[in-house]
């Protein structure tokens, strides 16, 4: 069925009773040319790569639970292509594009929002910082502004400007960055690969990856032993537990991250805004909530909810920014796993097996990465080489030492990002 | 979360800095090949369960533990010490 303006007009007046399911619900088959484990923003994303860019629609994508239930279902939903370095940067642009064409593609509304985004400094070096960082993301082509501290009252009047501890000097302004729904993203995807005749098996846990002579032939799973030539993997935060199975140990550390969501008010907050000097960002879902978050609880977890000091540091930081805030009441807080890697960027690769490729380390910045994380595997695993935007995204980088990409400049170990 | 300080007693999370896997007690010796270095630095086992982990008492004794928890639960069940505290008590 294809979505329209004038379906949802007639669908309406007829009573919304010819809507059909959005997917199949098919039973596994014994074989297939790719499997892709993991269905999430990106396993979808590459399934539907793997049918629309490169012909493979005898492809089934397994997920342990329902589709969307891990973070693509979980995640503050920001949008942005703000990246500095060379490998992130020229992969994050490619993805803003993606987004800007999306909704067309999937033929689905994602709700993508081009609401801006505005990242406050407080210190004349955190300025210096913001303009280099302006500098190279319209060096890669995208757009960004830096604007003073009057510019930014003008778009965001609501904000403490004289915080004694924390003034606002001013802001990086990025006009296409935005947000998404995001269980409509994981949806848009299923959709499209389903048409073109991808399997989407749900309540289908992986257990096993059977590997022959350095080749991977299946897996196993809790409904049986599939075959296939090609597997990919794409579990984010379960990362360690699924290349476990073919003896790998990755340079992963699984973390929680917490976010928060505010009961529904009226339109208050127009952009996305992140604070400079603590960890909170904050936008305004359609629904009218107030979806905020900060930064990790940081230590190993797989808990899927975190502890009250980081609730109470986002929260307080939160307060500085913008007092008006402490009226609003928080209704809900969760968390997700996150493929934690050590220099914060992923990794998109083949594995030391044949036919095994790895797709993992998305830290908590991997909603934005949804379709060119799915377009870059796709183009992996269909031509076993890297896509140009996607070659710095090596797993022997932490081995070697060489490419890695450390945006925040605190090293390349665990726990520094 | 609540870890038991040997030194302390039972103290609040935000007392103690989580410093990662326990894996860092066992520093290869510097001549071992690139491997080993390599596993010690970057490569985790990462379980979704029991684990052994280092944290600092910093708002406490100031001493590294080494703790028992659970990363799927966060149930913690035994903490050691790593080091003496930094001053005084040996
Ligand atoms: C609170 C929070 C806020 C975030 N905010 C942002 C943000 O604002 N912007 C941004 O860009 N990113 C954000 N992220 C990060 C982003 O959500 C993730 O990086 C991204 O969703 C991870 O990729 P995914 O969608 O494929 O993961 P998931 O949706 O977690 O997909 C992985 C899937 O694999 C399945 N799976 C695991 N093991 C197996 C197995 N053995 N067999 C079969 N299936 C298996 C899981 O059930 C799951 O469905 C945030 C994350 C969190 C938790
Ligand atoms: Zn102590």
């Amino acid at each position: 069925m294809r979505f329209s303006g004038l379906r949802v007009i007639t669908e309406a007046l007829r009573g919304n009773k010819s809507w059909t399911p959005h997917w199949r619900n098919p039973e596994p088959k014994a074989h297939y040319d790719a499997i892709v484990i993991g269905g999430g923003g990106h396993g979808l994303a590459t399934a539907f790569y793997l049918a629309e860019n490169h012909g493979l629609r005898n492809v089934a994508v397994l997920e342990k639970g329902y589709l969307g239930s891990g973070n693509i279902g979980r995640n503050t939903t920001i949008v942005r292509a703000n990246y500095g370095l060379p490998g992130n940067s020229e992969f994050y642009s490619h993805s803003l594009k993606l987004w800007e064409g999306m909704e067309g593609a999937l033929n689905y509304n994602v709700m993508h929002s081009q609401r801006g985004i505005i990242n406050l400094f407080h210190s004349d070096g955190q300025r210096d910082a913001y303009a280099r960082r302006g500098n190279a993301m319209i060096n890669q082509g995208d757009d960004a502004f830096l604007l003073d501290r009057e510019g930014v009252r003008k778009i965001l009047p609501y904000l403490d400007f004289d915080n004694t501890r924390f003034p606002i000097y001013g802001g990086l302004y990025h006009p296409r960055g935005g947000t998404a729904r995001h269980d409509a993203v994981a949806w848009g995807y299923a959709r499209g690969a389903d048409k073109r005749g991808v399997d989407l098996i749900q309540n289908c846990e992986v257990t096993g990856i059977d590997v022959d002579n350095g080749k991977v032939v299946g897996v196993q799973t809790t409904r049986g032993a599939i075959r296939a030539p090609k597997v990919g993997i794409v579990v984010a935060g379960r990362s360690s537990q699924v290349a476990a199975m073919a003896g790998m140990r990755l340079p992963i550390e699984s973390h929680i991250l917490q976010a928060f969501v505010t009961e529904g008010l009226k339109p208050v907050i127009d952009h996305v805004v992140t604070f400079g000097a603590g960890h909170f960002y904050i936008s305004q879902s359609d629904k009218g909530g107030l979806v905020f978050g900060g930064d990790l609880d940081y230590y190993a977890s797989y808990a899927q909810r975190g502890n009250l000091p980081i609730a109470e540091h986002v929260i307080e930081a939160g307060m500085t920014l913008m007092p008006m805030i402490g009226k609003a009441k928080l209704l809900r807080s969760w968390g997700g796993i996150m493929d934690m890697s050590p220099d914060g960027s992923p990794i998109i690769d083949k594995t030391h097996i044949d036919g095994l490729y790895l797709n993992c380390g998305w830290c908590y910045g991997g909603f934005k990465a949804v379709p060119a994380s799915g377009w870059c595997m796709a183009h992996l695993m269909a031509t076993d080489t890297p896509h140009e935007v996607a070659r710095g995204y090596r797993l022997d980088r932490f081995a070697t030492g060489r490419g890695l990409m450390d945006e925040e400049g605190t090293g390349s170990q665990h726990n520094l990002h | 979360m609540r870890i038991t300080c040997p030194n302390c007693g039972q103290r609040d999370l935000r007392e103690f800095t989580y410093m990662g896997h326990a894996v860092a007690l066992n520093r290869p010796a510097a001549d071992a090949d690139l491997a080993q270095w390599d596993d010690y630095l970057h490569n985790r086992d990462n379980p979704a369960g029991p684990t052994d982990e280092l944290w600092y008492h910093g708002a406490g004794c100031t001493a590294w533990l080494k703790v028992r928890r659970d990363t799927v639960t966060h149930v913690i069940s035994d903490a050691w010490l790593v080091m003496p505290p930094s001053k005084g008590v040996k």
